[in-house]
């Protein structure tokens, strides 16, 4: 039977191009998280002035098409601007890698979204966000969405865990319904500070436990 | 492929030459329908090597011809095994099961099913090493309890379950018990002269012999009803027609396995658990150190992702097989390491190696270099396990 990779996703994979960490990196980025799954990061150099992607970096924890388009979507964002690059889709990485099974769509996405969550993780620590909006509570519940419950393997939003939100004068208040002692409330914990401290107008982001 | 490595031996064996030269007689010379010892010769000669093979396979199990019924394998026992116990006990004595977190599918969906049909099941959790609590299984059993299930040797992280006590404790409550003996018949000393049991499952195509054949042992006296219909072969428990070729190649695919052959296996999983674990680092043996079959190793691979691991292997001609959601046909992962683990990460890169008889300790020890190499190499891009 043949392989569900073409001969290019299996090259990219045995292969994989721009892999590694960028010290100091400019904007940077992790999907995904080790207890539920696959998992990416990824680092850029952006040029101050031109904004073009002068260096990008992937890790990978990950399948094959994790890291076959991890690979693909480094070679396509490299010398490009941020502003072109944020709009690579998943199809395109699809078809730059010649197409990929749908059932590892899931992996493959992780990917892509790993390279728009850097950008603006650029944008957002260099001053860049264009329209400044007010975080709101939604805003906050869209970023804890990537957040995963590893008990569960769903998102934290998904499983129930926030149970609070609160937003005032650039502190945001979560707080998680899980007791501090819980194997993951830590992980959990840091993945959500992550998640929201870069946004433009937050300057301090708690985390509590409901006991 | 010129050199393959195969150690996946759980899932599906290699058939031995030497079961094959018996089963062909049985499909050029041999070939019609068991007949009564009033029918046609070549009837009375189809029956008689039937028989002979049954007889063998009962001895084997220390058993009698009458208590082992040939089905098409692993997995049609296990339903006959409990779907049968449940026809013919559901009305009679109750509509309560127990069968542990670990099963394999046939076992865990037939209990699902007869779940559908109104029967309640408990799912008896397992340890750290997968073995079930049997204070647990003492607590859950009910007056209305009429089967219990708990595997031989577990099929991914093969940890043996002392099925003697478990046996032990279905008896003294009268309650009847199954257990599946896919990965251990023949490699594990299995009398049910000396344990107390009523059902066993055992199939050939985990020994070298055919696929599509398996048994029941089914103790005398045992109430199971027929689900499969057809004619009245095997002891009218379970219609359709005589796999007679299957049969004789099982009872010899039986034989062929030797004490001095168990012994082989075990010291190539050794190889492969000791090597492993002294030469990468991060790892965690799945299942139980002592107590597990001697074909069978399963290692997690911290900061990598199982089916990375087989694809890399797969290029060197290494066929071997993981837990990981990514590999798995329906993206779950496996249910075994999240029973004895409970999280996904220890799925993710777990990987299973099943050693058989066409494997030598050369290419035990080629598998391990090479895994050495592959793990390294997909650290190395990993974000995790740096700090």
């Amino acid at each position: 039977m043949a392989s569900p990779y073409n001969d290019l996703v299996l090259e990219h994979f045995k292969n994989p191009r721009n892999t590694g960490r960028i010290e100091d990196p400019d904007g940077k980025a992790t999907e995904g998280s080790p207890a539920c799954g696959d998992m990416v990061s990824l680092y850029l150099k952006v040029d101050p002035e031109t904004k073009v992607i002068d260096d990008i970096k992937f890790e990978s924890y990950g399948c094959a098409s994790n890291i076959a388009t991890g690979s693909i979507i480094t070679e396509l964002a490299k010398g490009k601007t941020i502003d072109e690059a944020k709009n690579i889709t998943w199809q395109e990485a699809s078809e730059a890698l010649g197409g990929l099974p749908k059932i590892k769509a899931h992996c493959s996405v992780l990917a892509v979204e790993v390279l728009r969550s850097a950008i603006q993780n650029y944008e957002e620590k260099h001053g860049l966000v264009t329209e400044k909006v007010a975080t709101t509570e939604e805003i906050v519940r869209k970023r804890l969405k990537k957040v995963m419950n590893p008990i569960k393997g769903l998102d934290m939003v998904a499983t129930h865990l926030v149970k609070e939100i609160d937003i005032t004068g650039g502190v945001v208040r979560i707080v998680i319904d899980l007791p501090e002692t819980h194997q993951f409330a830590n992980a959990i914990k840091e993945d959500a500070i992550e998640k929201i401290e870069s946004l433009w107008d937050i300057d301090q982001v708690i985390v509590e436990f409901t006991d | 492929m010129e050199n393959v490595y195969y150690l996946d031996n759980a899932a599906a064996t290699r058939l031995d030459e030497q079961v094959l030269e018996v089963m062909k007689p049985l499909y050029f010379d041999r070939y019609s329908v068991a007949t009564s010892e009033f029918g046609y010769s070549l009837g009375v000669e189809a029956k008689e090597a039937l028989d002979d093979a049954r007889t063998r396979l009962a001895k084997a199990l220390g058993a009698n011809s009458q208590e082992f019924i040939f089905t098409s394998g692993s997995a049609e026992s296990s339903n006959l095994a409990l779907k049968g116990v449940a026809k013919a006990l559901g009305a009679k004595k109750g509509k309560h099961l127990i069968v542990s977190k670990i099963e394999d599918f046939p076992v865990l969906y037939s209990a699902r099913t007869l779940e559908k049909e109104g029967f309640t099941v408990d799912y008896l959790d397992v340890d750290g090493e997968g073995l079930v609590d049997l204070e647990k299984l003492q607590a859950l059993i009910k007056p209305e309890t009429i089967l219990v299930s708990v595997q031989h040797g577990n099929q991914e992280i093969g940890t043996l379950q002392d099925i003697n006590a478990i046996g032990k404790i279905c008896h003294d409550q009268g309650v009847l018990f199954h257990t599946d003996a896919t990965h251990t018949f023949m490699r594990v000393p299995l009398d049910v002269n000396a344990i107390a049991v009523d059902l066993i499952t055992v199939s050939a195509h985990t020994l070298h012999g055919p696929k599509g054949i398996g048994g029941l042992y089914v103790k005398k006296g045992t109430a199971l009803a027929k689900i499969m219909d057809g004619g009245f072969q095997e002891f009218d428990l379970r219609g359709g027609m005589d796999n007679i070729p299957g049969a004789v190649g099982f009872a010899k695919a039986a034989e062929l396995v030797t004490a001095d052959e168990n012994i082989r296996l075990a010291a190539m999983r050794d190889h492969i658990i000791t090597m492993v674990s002294e030469q990468i680092p991060d790892v965690i043996l799945n299942g139980h150190p002592r107590q597990r079959t001697p074909q069978n190793a399963n290692i997690t691979f911290h900061y990598v992702e199982g089916e990375s691991i087989t694809l890399h292997l797969d290029m060197y001609g290494i066929a071997v097989s993981t837990g990981s959601a990514c590999f798995s046909r329906s993206l779950e992962a496996s249910h075994v390491i999240a029973a004895i683990g409970g999280d996904h990460e220890r799925a993710h890169g777990s990987i299973r190696m099943t050693v058989g008889r066409f494997n030598t300790m050369e290419e035990v020890v080629f598998v391990v270099e090479t895994l050495k190499k592959v793990v390294e190499n997909l650290r190395k891009i990993s974000p995790l396990g740096k700090e």
